[in-house]
């Protein structure tokens, strides 16, 4: 499922005195299966754009195409319910929207919306429990009696349980500790590469667009300035310090080892691992690298 | 959605109105809210229409966006108007369509009521619109400081109304993350029966109520780190002034007195 914004602006608090634009005219399009991120300084519009992606705002002006579905400014867009089921969203900080008295009445909350069987939805929260690092005893507890970081995967089920063709990650790391953050991530690429999940992921973490990644859009002040694969967006810091953004810190780290080095890699590395093989295929010891 | 909502809103500016000193206008409008009772004639009704309009225009706040935000209250208001004149049976009948009369004295009611109501809401908008929060709470504080003699808690009072006016925004904020997370769940509060829609209540309370809790517990171990121990020998950083301005503001409203007093019936 496709989604594609043509010329997309939107305004807050429209026709009051508190009227404000938060986002300019902004095209993008996110061809299904691909890993998007959407990156930007903070107040550029992502949050708000984010909201585009299953009908959650109209647009004050422009269009917005999900699959076959297409939302116009200015006309009622009615029945928008399939589309939510399509598109799910893990907003940030999820762990704020639980509210039943057990796990797995709280996982099954989205799919039963979508009129999926009560079987059917517990079958799918036995299943999720496990696949977001949590035991499976955890489904007859009450949310409340978890952790900060237990409620967060929890939350991160309940949206999975929808089945969603796309999925729209808002911020999903922050506040968790680093080893949460890399479970977290490594298990949204995980499912985007078994499950074809197209995936947007709306950040600021550089370091994270750069390693999961297809395709990186860059917001600046409620417009997309740059849209291009990693390598591309990455090979230019002198653009990015423009929009207020700073190169991954493995980039960074490549550009001192090649002054160190006094030669320049053939290409530009997104992850650690890349870097090392690049640097030991560099320093004559390739075979042993691979 | 909750956008368009005004009341207990601010809009900044610096109009006469809203250079004012928050214990005038706390003043006249409690005078103003008693003595619209006084009106009972056309003339004196005419008045009042006419000086809160006064008002509006010197606030400098579009009537358009001040009518827009009271559409509920409008609403009640023509519903009010109706029911005067379809059940106030006295005077001569002006005209009737079938089995419904209207009579004269139900005209009359109905304006009369519907000015007074529009009169009271527009005065009481303006006064927020106008007003930030925190400064109505200081005003309210010292206007109530004789009370202090009674053993009434004014201080803690008036902190406990800045405080619910400084988070009706924090709360409208998480009502709208809360209500936009659910709804991306596939709950719908705005469509199907009335049964389904009560039971969409639910998911969108529960989180609120929690974050609430959590907020107030926040905020009163802050305040507590912090040393607060209550009103006694605080010192304010936000002087309350007195000016020409607020001398004027009441002396229309004693002139205004005395009008309604001279021309009612």
């Amino acid at each position: 499922m496709d989604i594609k914004l043509q010329q997309v602006s939107y305004a807050y608090s429209m026709g009051t005195p508190f009227e404000k634009y938060a986002l300019y005219d902004v095209d993008v399009t996110i061809p299904h299966g691909t890993y998007q991120a959407i990156i930007g300084h903070t107040g550029s519009g992502k949050s708000t754009i984010l909201q585009h992606f299953n009908g959650l705002l109209k647009p004050s002006k422009g269009q917005v195409h999900i699959g076959d579905r297409v939302i116009v400014a200015g006309k009622k867009a009615k029945e928008l319910k399939p589309i939510r089921q399509k598109v799910g969203i893990v907003f940030q900080f999820p762990e704020h929207q639980l509210f039943e008295e057990t796990v797995l009445k709280d996982i099954m909350f989205g799919p039963m919306n979508f009129g999926v069987s009560q079987q059917e939805a517990e079958a799918r929260a036995r299943e999720l429990i496990k696949l977001v690092g949590l035991p499976e005893d955890t489904l007859n507890k009450s949310p409340f009696d978890l952790s900060g970081g237990q409620m967060r995967r929890v939350a991160i089920a309940g949206v999975l349980a929808m089945d969603p063709e796309v999925i729209v990650l808002d911020e999903p790391t922050a506040g968790l500790d680093p080893r949460g953050q890399k479970e977290i991530m490594d298990m949204f690429y995980a499912l985007h590469k078994e499950r074809g999940l197209t995936t947007i992921l709306v950040t600021h973490s550089m370091e994270d667009a750069a390693r999961y990644a297809d395709n990186i859009a860059i917001m600046h002040e409620g417009r997309s300035v740059l849209n291009g694969a990693p390598r591309e967006i990455f090979s230019d810091a002198e653009t990015l310090e423009k929009y207020r953004l700073e190169l991954p810190h493995i980039v960074r780290f490549q550009r001192k080892i090649e002054k160190l080095m006094n030669q320049s890699l053939p290409k530009i590395c997104l992850t650690e691992e890349e870097l090392a093989a690049e640097v030991a295929l560099a320093l004559g010891e390739g075979r042993d690298a691979k | 959605m909750m956008e368009k909502m005004i009341f207990g809103r601010f809009i900044p500016g610096n109009s006469f109105v809203h250079l004012l000193d928050p214990r005038s206008k706390l003043v006249f409008v409690f005078a103003f809210i008693l003595v619209v009772f006084l009106a009972n004639n056309i003339f004196t009704y005419a008045l009042l229409l006419a000086f809160t309009l006064l008002v509006i225009l010197m606030s400098r706040i579009r009537l358009y966006f001040l009518i827009n935000g009271l559409k509920p209250v409008i609403i009640l208001l023509v519903f009010t108007f109706l029911i005067h004149i379809l059940f106030t049976r006295e005077g001569d009948v002006l005209f009737e369509l079938g089995f419904f009369k209207v009579y004269e004295e139900g005209l009359r009611q109905g304006v009369f009521i519907s000015i007074r109501f529009l009169v009271l809401v527009f005065m009481t908008s303006i006064l927020t619109l106008t007003t930030s929060p925190i400064s109505i709470t200081d005003g309210i504080e010292v206007l109530l400081n004789p009370l202090k003699k009674l053993k009434l808690p004014v201080h803690e009072l008036a902190l406990m109304m800045s405080i619910a006016l400084r988070f009706i925004p924090t709360l409208m904020d998480e009502t709208d993350k809360i209500m936009k997370a659910q709804m991306a769940r596939g709950s719908d509060l705005s469509a199907g029966p009335i049964k389904e829609r009560v039971k969409a209540v639910v998911p969108l309370l529960v989180p609120l109520f929690v974050s609430a809790f959590k907020r107030a517990e926040d905020l009163a171990t802050a305040m507590e780190v912090r040393g607060y121990r209550g009103g006694e020998g605080r010192t304010r950083y936000r002087q309350l002034k007195w000016d020409w301005r607020d001398t004027v503001c009441m002396a229309i409203l004693a002139v205004m007195t005395v009008l309604l007093v001279f021309y009612r019936n």
